[in-house]
């Protein structure tokens, strides 16, 4: 087995899907079935992709594959000293997961919208659009260093509008996008400036180079505090992409794309994205910017989880939720629970992935119906979807067996851990409370699409199961949320292959009174801990996991199956009277509806504030400006009448006056001019006199 | 000193010369003015014979004279034709009002 052409092939993953867009594209309008192409390239990247994975994480798992050439030398700068920018790619561990998550969901999605999108009139333009979203979002997991991470970051960006925006004529589609874009904007400004920091005062982008840096004791401005700032400042990117707190608003309008949009980009891969990021710059996080990033992931697994709970649109709901279990992976990489933050990321791929294409399915089966309300009773009609659907929603609510067990599991006992060794527990209180409400938003929406009785008769009639192309990724998602892909004990992930040999916690390069207490190994293990790459928690901390392993199992069991047991009652069963319910905590209720009003604050603050600042400017460009620009016009002019009499009379006068002067010159010599022979010969002969008495001197 | 020597031809060579001259300018006639022209030529020849006796370039200055006399007859000749031709075109030989080369 050799691992020298890993690179070359990553090389293929990358680019292949670029040249599938522009065929695509090119071909698109003359060519009916350019998107073949599209799907041809898809297949070739996912089964590349599945060699590259495999080769690494079963033959070389604790090899890191790097091939970096330089870009930019600007040799010797002052101020800066030596300066290069080098472009690479890097294949570890987490680079190959995530490399197999985007492949595999990336051409389940190509084939499932092959009929999902059947009969719309911009279809070749659609794989187009996925395939350049794919080269993109293998570029950020492919690369080694934080300036191509952030171009690739911009080009998603760039995806994500061009699609949610892709049925344009809507007028909410095109307001999503735009909404989609400008949110991500303000996370990214934060990322830009904390990418110029670290290059003003490292010199490099590459990350491994960074860490190396912190690692010798170089900190920006010489604090521990601008390391935070730092860190704060690139996590700021991962806000706006995954859609977190207090940037979360683009998600939920982002579901104006096509459903299979949703499942791949606004699901499972790009909002992943500020995952990959905090994942990636882990090492060089403090423990305050940590606590910061913990913070936020607890805000944003808490509020949209709580909207989930009364939205009625079936994707409206996914999307608070992918929003909820995002800041379920923030939180974890926050506490220090690296691995399963990580591990989090790649099993909620699979089966958000899956409940976006199966809330496809049924929408494309009942003519493009998106409420809930208006559905029930289909699992008759659509029964693969349903068993699908329900093992999407037995993982997502963490229970045993399911993959989303192992990884939520595994985050709440490391909530809890963060709890027993510093005493603050409200992360573990968060993560805890936040599992039940998504067991019960989960089986809401279950139990009102699928079970009961029908709502709406008529489009009942027509429902049918979807084509084989729509089923096919949902059954490979399904078998793919169980267990047994990840470890073969059901109860605890962490003797399984993923956990144990793959997903390795990098060791943290931050000075160690800067980290959390628990990541500072122990004195006597120091010397053995240099040697190693992937230690960063200490005894302690490995301890309390164990300790919290059993007790955070249990607990989320109890929460898990009691927010399952509740919504039966809701919805199934009828034992409480749902309505009545409603009434009573009427405020609650409309708060949460109206999803806690954010976007109507944004709306009050930041958009007028906004337009009000531009309508200041434009009041100054149109005056003030302007004014400046039309009183030098008229100075100008002012100026040029002045110049103007000048030329007239000065200039043309001096003219005139010459020319008048010579006339006059004429009309005097005239006079000797007299035409008559003698005057002249007078005149001859008179100058030759005078000529001699001159020259001759008799 | 009565014999007569080198300067009384010459001032009768000049006062002629002055007459021709003032002939020239003065006259309106062409003619005249052709007159004049003769007495010019005629005070140079008697400068030339005057020079050929007192002076020693041998028999240079008759020859010339001769060969003056010869041209004068010439040119009479053509510029007399000339005014006959003038006489026709402007029927008059005053010098003054012929002042055109081309009708």
């Amino acid at each position: 087995m050799n691992g020298s052409n890993l690179i070359t092939l990553s090389l293929f993953i990358l680019f292949a899907p670029l040249v599938g867009f522009w065929f695509t594209l090119i071909l698109g309008k003359k060519v009916e079935k350019s998107y073949l192409i599209e799907i041809v390239i898809s297949t070739l990247v996912l089964l590349t992709t599945i060699y590259v994975t495999f080769t690494k994480l079963f033959y070389f798992p604790d090899t890191k594959f790097v091939s970096e050439f330089t870009w930019i030398n600007l040799g010797e700068m002052p101020l800066l000293g030596k300066v290069t920018v080098e472009l690479g790619m890097m294949i570890d561990n987490i680079t190959a997961l995530m490399l197999f998550v985007v492949a595999l969901i990336s051409s389940l999605v190509h084939y499932y919208s092959i009929e999902y999108m059947k009969g719309d009139k911009r279809y070749n333009r659609y794989f187009a659009f996925l395939g350049i979203f794919t080269f993109s979002m293998m570029g950020i997991v492919l690369t080694h260093n934080i300036l191509m991470m952030y171009i690739f970051w911009e080009l998603v960006g760039l995806s994500s509008y061009l699609l949610i925006g892709f049925w344009f004529e809507k007028d909410s589609a095109s307001d999503a996008s735009k909404k989609a874009f400008l949110v991500n904007r303000i996370g990214d400004l934060g990322m830009f400036a904390g990418i110029l920091l670290i290059f003003v005062n490292y010199h490099t982008f590459t990350f491994d180079k960074i860490f190396m840096a912190i690692g010798n004791g170089v900190l920006p401005f010489n604090s521990e505090f601008w390391l935070t700032i730092v860190g704060i400042l690139l996590f700021c990117g991962a806000i706006g992409k995954s859609a977190q707190f207090p940037l979360h608003v683009w998600l939920p309008d982002a579901m104006e794309g096509p459903t299979p949009v949703s499942a791949l980009i606004h699901a499972a891969t790009m909002v992943a994205a500020g995952v990959y990021l905090v994942a990636r710059i882990f090492p060089m996080m403090t423990g305050d910017a940590l606590l910061f990033v913990a913070v936020i992931g607890a805000l944003s697994a808490f509020i949209p989880a709580t909207i989930a709970l009364t939205q009625t649109d079936i994707k409206k709901v996914l999307a608070y939720s992918t929003i909820s279990q995002l800041g379920y992976m923030i939180m974890a990489l926050g506490v220090g629970s690296f691995a399963f933050g990580f591990f989090h990321l790649v099993t909620h791929a699979f089966f958000k992935a899956g409940l976006f294409l199966g809330a496809g399915s049924v929408i494309h089966a009942m003519h493009h119906e998106q409420d809930i309300m208006k559905m029930g009773g289909l699992r008759k009609k659509l029964p693969v979807t349903y068993y699908t659907f329900l093992i999407f929603c037995l993982a997502i609510s963490g229970v045993p067996l399911t993959s989303g067990f192992l990884t939520k599991d595994g985050i709440l006992a490391g909530t809890f851990a963060f709890g027993l060794l510093t005493g603050n527990s409200i992360f573990a209180i968060t993560g805890f409370f936040v599992a039940m409400l998504t067991a019960f938003y989960m089986f809401r929406i279950l139990i009102l699409t699928f079970h009961g009785k029908p709502q709406d008769e008529h489009k009942y009639e027509h429902a049918h199961e979807s084509p084989f192309l729509m089923i096919a990724p949902l059954v490979l998602l399904a078998i793919l949320s169980i267990f047994i892909f990840y470890t073969a004990n059901p109860f605890n992930a962490d003797s399984g292959w993923v956990l144990s040999n793959w997903i390795k916690t990098p060791a943290s390069v931050v000075p160690e009174h800067a980290r959390y207490s628990f990541m500072v190994p122990e004195k006597m293990q120091e010397a053995a801990v240099k040697t190693t790459e992937h230690i960063t928690h200490s005894e302690v901390y490995t301890e309390a996991l164990h300790h919290a392993h059993i007790p955070a199992v249990l607990l989320s069991l109890v929460l898990a199956g009691l927010g399952i047991l509740l919504a039966f009652a809701f919805y199934q069963w009828k034992k409480i009277d749902v309505d009545a319910l409603t009434l009573k905590v009427k405020p609650l209720y409309t708060f949460s509806l109206n999803k806690w009003y954010f976007d109507e604050f944004y709306h009050k603050t930041f958009v007028s504030g906004l337009l009000g600042i531009s309508n200041i400017l434009a009041w100054f460009d149109n005056y003030v400006v302007d004014g400046i620009v039309n009183g030098a016009a008229s100075v100008t002019r002012m100026l040029s009448r002045f110049s103007g009499v000048f030329d007239n009379y000065v200039v043309d006068g001096a003219v005139n006056l010459t020319a008048t002067f010579s006339g006059l010159i004429g009309l005097a010599f005239r006079k000797l001019q007299t035409g008559k022979v003698q005057a002249y010969v007078v005149l001859v002969v008179f100058s030759l006199v005078l000529l001699l008495l001159f020259f001759v001197k008799i | 000193m009565t014999s007569i020597g080198l300067q009384h031809y010459l001032v009768v060579s000049s006062i002629l010369f002055s007459l021709g001259l003032f002939g020239i300018v003065t006259r309106k006639n062409a003619v005249m003015v052709l007159m004049g022209i003769e007495l010019i030529l005629n005070s140079a020849n008697i400068n030339f014979v005057a020079f050929a006796r007192y002076g020693n370039f041998g028999f240079d200055g008759q020859l010339i004279a001769l060969f003056v006399v010869i041209l004068a007859a010439a040119e009479a000749a053509v510029a007399l034709a000339i005014v006959l031709n003038i006489y026709k075109n402007f029927s008059t030989v005053n010098v003054d009002e012929i002042d055109k080369l081309k009708e």
